[in-house]
């Protein structure tokens, strides 16, 4: 559980849930020493705004509701975006920002889900987040609970073999509270020839493919019926 | 008698009707055993199939949604293959979970290394918060599992085919005492350590626990400064535990176990008992040269 006293200068910024996707920029510019993952974080920013903005039942309200929908980080690399997300949907004061990275900051270069409100995973090593969404989402069923489950990978991370054993397994067991978004910059070393939306499909998976920039249509991906399957959006940027 | 690995799942299938936290992730091995309970509670028996990596994360993932999940297969495909797991999903991410392995050090003596896993309660020691339970008897291995599923935090069960004869205190016990030295058996060795001390004047301590370590009840039996653990894994695991539950005073330790060389020999769990030192003609003879160096 996350016990934290957060101070920064009083009236510095707007109030909780006053920011929009216009801020972002500004609000993951004042993060500054990981400009080597600017791409990586900027390529995230748009998917996880339509997510918090528009489809997860999540808020800082009832961010330890059983019942709330999950979002699993798994690039927890460049997670400015995530940060500037959580920030201005009111997770975390966003005074908070301006301390990323430092000694005492919570917000690390990598996220560590026992500092940061709103963060449900720990990540930075590849390939850990959709295998924990898999067990996430056997919980929930098990529970009866409404929650969904959301993940976001990128299409480099696919090159760990641990999502596979997650992918073949979801789709053997119906995980229709399972849902990922893979960030598909091309940054994959070797690419995925055919298409990365092919091997959710053989595996049994409901996928879509969309521009990564248009909120509308991953908005659409997103909200898209999918029973009996779990759910993958293949966002280009 | 039954097997330690057959009374966890009698006991686990049991509880999966009484305790609706609870949740079990196979990747095939020991699946058959919870077969039954796995119609009862389709939810909550998992096999995911030959997956360890995922074992591991779905325990960790079960755990984030509310559960208690237990996980299970061989030492080797449940400690060594998915380490990194076990760091992150548990550990960095502070979650509990129930491990509970099967195979130990050399119970498949036939075979060979790849099945064997001595160095399981070595790499936990390279990871905080694990309360570590290495049963000498089915009995106390079902004690120390019910006692983990209830517990809310993160629990190794190493359970074995070696085991004692007659069932032990499922805790730090005195089997003797002495005044030439402490011996510490450990789990399913207790038996070869008592045959072993039978004609010598030592203090013999029992634990089916090793983490954390019995360091109160070595100190307050101590009696001379040599102690002789015997430990059914990686020889010497225990020798950093020992020292700092006695740093305040002198202390002379001999850490027994299974060589870290490979024994590329197969046979018998009994021919690998011998084979590294620990039946009880072969622990006589190292504690006596231990105790007149």
């Amino acid at each position: 559980m996350k016990d934290i006293v957060l101070e920064g200068p009083a009236g510095s910024g707007k109030a909780h849930g006053e920011y929009g996707y216009d801020d972002l920029r500004a609000l993951m510019s004042r993060q500054t020493g990981d400009e080597k993952h600017d791409r990586a974080a900027t390529s995230t920013l748009d998917a996880l705004w339509v997510l918090y903005d528009k489809v997860l039942r999540v808020s800082p309200a009832t961010a330890e509701d059983d019942e709330r929908d999950r979002f699993y980080l798994s690039k927890g690399h460049g997670p400015m975006a995530y940060y500037a997300v959580l920030a201005a949907k009111g997770f975390f004061p966003a005074d908070v920002l301006d301390g990323f990275g430092g000694f005492d900051s919570i917000l690390g270069r990598h996220p560590d889900r026992t500092l940061v409100p709103g963060v449900e995973i720990s990540s930075g090593s590849l390939g850990h987040g959709l295998p924990l969404a898999v067990g996430t989402a056997l919980g929930l069923r098990a529970r009866r609970l409404p929650s969904r489950v959301w993940v976001l990978v990128g299409d480099g991370e696919l090159d760990e073999g641990s999502n596979h054993e997650a992918i073949t397994y979801a789709g053997r067991a119906r995980l229709d509270n399972l849902h990922v978004v893979v960030i598909d910059n091309a940054s994959a070393m070797h690419g995925w020839p055919g298409g990365i939306e092919r091997r959710f499909a053989f595996e049994g998976w409901s996928t879509a493919r969309v521009n990564g920039r248009d909120h509308a249509a991953l908005t659409e991906a997103f909200t898209m019926a999918h029973p009996e399957q779990p759910h993958v959006v293949v966002a280009e940027v | 008698m039954d097997t330690m690995r057959e009374r966890f799942a009698a006991v686990t299938s049991r509880l999966l009707d009484e305790d609706p936290r609870l949740a079990v992730v196979l990747a095939v091995i020991t699946s058959d055993s919870f077969a039954d309970a796995g119609r009862r509670h389709p939810d909550r028996v998992i096999d995911l199939g030959i997956r360890e990596q995922l074992l591991i994360s779905t325990a960790g993932g079960l755990a984030l949604a509310g559960l208690r999940p237990v996980a299970h297969t061989f030492a080797s495909f449940l400690v060594e293959r998915p380490f990194e797991q076990i760091k992150l999903d548990l550990n960095h991410l502070d979650v509990g979970a129930v491990l509970v392995s099967a195979g130990a050090s050399y119970d498949m003596s036939a075979g060979g290394r790849t099945h064997q896993s001595p160095g399981d309660v070595a790499l936990l020691d390279t990871l905080p918060g694990w309360t570590v339970h290495v049963p000498g008897h089915p009995d106390e291995a079902e004690t120390l599992l019910r006692e983990a599923y209830q517990a809310e935090g993160r629990v190794y069960v190493r359970l074995s085919t070696e085991t004692n004869e007659q069932p032990l205190p499922a805790k730090p016990t005195v089997l003797k005492r002495g005044r030439r030295g402490t011996v510490v058996a450990v789990g399913p060795l207790a038996d070869p350590v008592l045959a072993a001390t039978s004609d010598l004047d030592v203090t013999v301590l029992y634990t089916p626990t090793v983490r954390p370590f019995p360091a109160q009840l070595l100190r307050e039996t101590l009696a001379a400064p040599e102690v002789i653990l015997v430990e059914p894994y990686l020889a010497g695991t225990s020798i950093p535990a020992t020292a700092r539950a006695l740093s305040g005073q002198p202390t002379r330790i001999l850490g027994l176990g299974v060589a870290s060389k490979e024994l590329r020999h197969y046979g018998t769990p009994g021919d690998h008992q011998k084979a590294h030192g620990l039946d009880p003609s072969s622990l006589h003879r190292s504690i006596t040269d231990f105790l007149t160096a």
